[in-house]
């Protein structure tokens, strides 16, 4: 939208000032004209303009670059185009070392200008979007956005904090739903580090190649498919934090690939031969009993030494059950908003059967529920009668026979393939059905090779 | 409901100015009237041997019949404002007067043979936009639109000499004089 950008024409000629903001209004952007360096200058306290247009050679004691060095003071994210009549490379290199944007000689084709202008509206869109989603991202997943009274929780919010803006590699370890990933962008958020990038990776979404691409890109021609050079992750973190989810379900080529990363901070691109150096925090998080895991040959020692250099294990919801009525509060009052809904409120009595109902699917399993109660509900208030597909599941108490002679295995691949017939394939549906995550999903399904 | 004034400033070509009396009343759904106005010698500037557009404007402001609702002048004049190289034309946003030079939508100003038929798409298309913007529109960014910013004459030869549904619909929406 051209309408918010506001733009300032300095110039002591009237007739030079009035027709290039003329011109300029015509576009659609709201212009704004002064006839001194001083005037500008005032003008720029009482309002936050985008682009300034300004005259080098002005009267009063006060030049174009004095102007621009003034407004600058007071508005350092301005972009400042110098104009003139008479250009000398001297004046231009002056005009730009102070920090001019751009510096054009008057009569200019009018081409030249709309296309600078746009350009840099352009790019001013771009870093306002970049300002209102990083600042999005960071509200909701700083250390002290976590709701919980829960003393281990809150241990391990302080432990998150206090190891915030250190490098050292995290290693998070919880069941699926509890929350590994917030924690994760918690600690992301809370340190040195918040200002650059957090990127996200599920080990368990993909397939080992196509994982290895993913991690660490590939160069042109590196495979069938690669038409072009491309960045992996971990050099898309660069500066930043990657967190890679699931990363006890990596194959045993990729956790050498991966120790060599946090040994060296390098790697090599796939099909590359140049060595690629980054500064990546390293957060990972897994639901498998990692030791466990290493004591069966299943993952290796070493990377897991160097994945547990701090180690935090977040309680399943059951383990913290005195969250369970701030959590659901917390989602009644966002998720309501978030859909238009007018449901403020959750009765007593639905608090009293959410506290008693087990969660395996931990915290996001709530999170959908409480979402399903308000999608159904008539009333302003959540009541016992809106989470009554909580009974159908198995609230504990319940009469409910399991098949005889099944093992636990057995009936968790069943339900699994059930469910995804029932959606007709659609692994994002079952999985929020089964309360577990994609990627969780995703490694069931390869486990127990069920048919999608 | 006032009429529009179609004026020209000094000789311009017959051929150009039917064509637009022709074309322009349906696009804006008005009547249109015609007008001789003077030439803007007072305008010229030797230096750059081109005639600013804005004492032009100040003149048509002046010239402006009582009753019109607004006035387009055509000339043959090579227009500038100063802090541009050339315009094709300027209108008063929102404004009563608009004014649009013939000088670079000719093919000689490019080295080119005459061509008829492409001045008079040309020229429309010019007409439409500096009137566009006296009714307040500003530009689209629909490059087929008349309304489409043009900066060179490929610009205007790309566009279409009509209003897409959008700034039509605002032209419609325009409170009545």
């Amino acid at each position: 939208m051209k309408t918010h950008w506001q733009i300032l024409v300095v110039d002591d000629e009237e007739v030079m000032c009035e027709s290039l903001a003329a011109w300029l209004r015509e576009d659609g952007y709201l212009v704004d004209t002064a006839s001194s360096g001083r005037d500008a200058v005032e003008k720029s306290r009482a309002r936050d303009y985008a682009i300034y247009f300004v005259d080098l050679k002005m009267p009063g004691g006060m030049d174009g670059i004095e102007t621009m060095m003034q407004i600058r003071g007071l508005r350092p994210e301005a972009s400042i185009i110098i104009i003139t009549a008479y250009a000398t490379v001297d004046t231009a290199i002056a005009a730009m070392k102070e920090g001019a944007q751009e510096y054009i000689v008057k009569p200019c084709n009018p081409e030249e200008i709309s296309l600078l202008v746009s350009r840099i509206i352009r790019v001013k869109n771009l870093q306002r979007e970049n300002a209102i989603l990083r600042k999005k991202l960071t509200r909701r997943y700083s250390v002290h956005d976590v709701i919980t009274k829960n003393p281990r929780m809150q241990e391990i919010l302080s432990l998150a904090a206090e190891v915030a803006s250190l490098r050292s590699t995290v290693l998070i370890q919880g069941e699926s739903g509890s929350g590994k990933e917030l924690v994760a962008r918690a600690i992301h958020n809370s340190g040195d580090r918040a200002q650059k990038p957090f990127v996200a990776v599920s080990c368990a979404a993909l397939a080992e190649t196509l994982l290895e691409s993913e991690l660490f890109g590939h160069e042109k021609g590196a495979f069938t498919g690669a038409m072009q050079q491309k960045r992996g992750k971990f050099e898309l973190a660069d500066g930043g934090s990657i967190f890679l989810d699931e990363i006890g379900d990596i194959s045993p080529k990729l956790q050498v690939d991966l120790l060599r990363v946090l040994q060296e901070r390098s790697f090599y691109r796939v099909g590359g031969s140049e060595e690629v150096r980054v500064d990546v925090r390293v957060i990972a998080a897994t639901h498998v009993n990692l030791p466990q895991a290493v004591a069966e040959g299943k993952f290796r020692d070493d990377l897991f030494y160097r994945l547990n250099v701090i180690e935090i294990r977040i309680p399943s919801l059951r383990e913290r059950r005195e969250d369970v009525p701030l959590l659901a509060r917390h989602f009644v009052d966002r998720i309501s908003h978030e859909l238009g809904r007018e449901v403020n409120d959750i009765s007593e009595g639905a608090l009293k059967l959410l506290m008693d109902y087990n969660w395996p699917g931990n915290v996001r399993e709530l999170e959908n529920a409480v979402e399903r109660a308000i999608v159904t509900c008539r009333g302003l208030t959540l009541g016992e009668e809106d989470f009554s597909f909580l009974a159908q599941s198995g609230l504990p108490g319940k009469a409910w026979a399991p098949p005889a002679g099944m093992t636990l295995q057995e009936m968790e691949k069943h339900l699994i393939a059930a469910t995804i017939q029932s959606t007709g394939g659609n692994i994002k549906e079952s999985a929020s059905i089964l309360g577990i995550d994609r990627s969780t999903l995703y490694e069931k399904i390869k486990r127990y090779e069920i048919p999608r | 409901m006032k009429p529009l004034y179609l004026g020209s400033m000094a000789e311009v070509d017959a051929d150009v100015m039917a064509y637009l009396r022709e074309r322009m009343p349906s696009a804006f759904g008005v009547e249109l009237r015609e007008l001789a106005l003077p030439g803007i010698d007072f305008a010229y500037d030797a230096r750059r041997g081109q005639y600013g557009s804005v004492p032009a404007l100040e003149m048509l402001l002046a010239r402006r019949p009582p009753d019109a609702l607004k006035l387009l002048a055509v000339t043959e004049c090579d227009l500038f404002i100063p802090a541009l190289t050339f315009v094709y034309g300027q209108a008063q946003l929102g404004g009563r007067v608009a004014a649009i030079s013939l000088a670079r939508l000719r093919q000689e100003f490019y080295g080119l043979p005459p061509h008829p038929e492409i001045l008079l798409q040309r020229a429309l298309k010019e007409a439409l936009h500096e009137t566009g913007h006296t009714f307040g529109l500003v530009h689209c960014a629909d490059r087929n639109c008349a309304m489409s910013l043009a900066t060179n004459i490929r610009h205007i030869d790309a566009k279409r000499a009509e209003f897409c549904a959008a700034c039509a619909a605002r032209l419609l929406r325009r409170p009545r004089e």
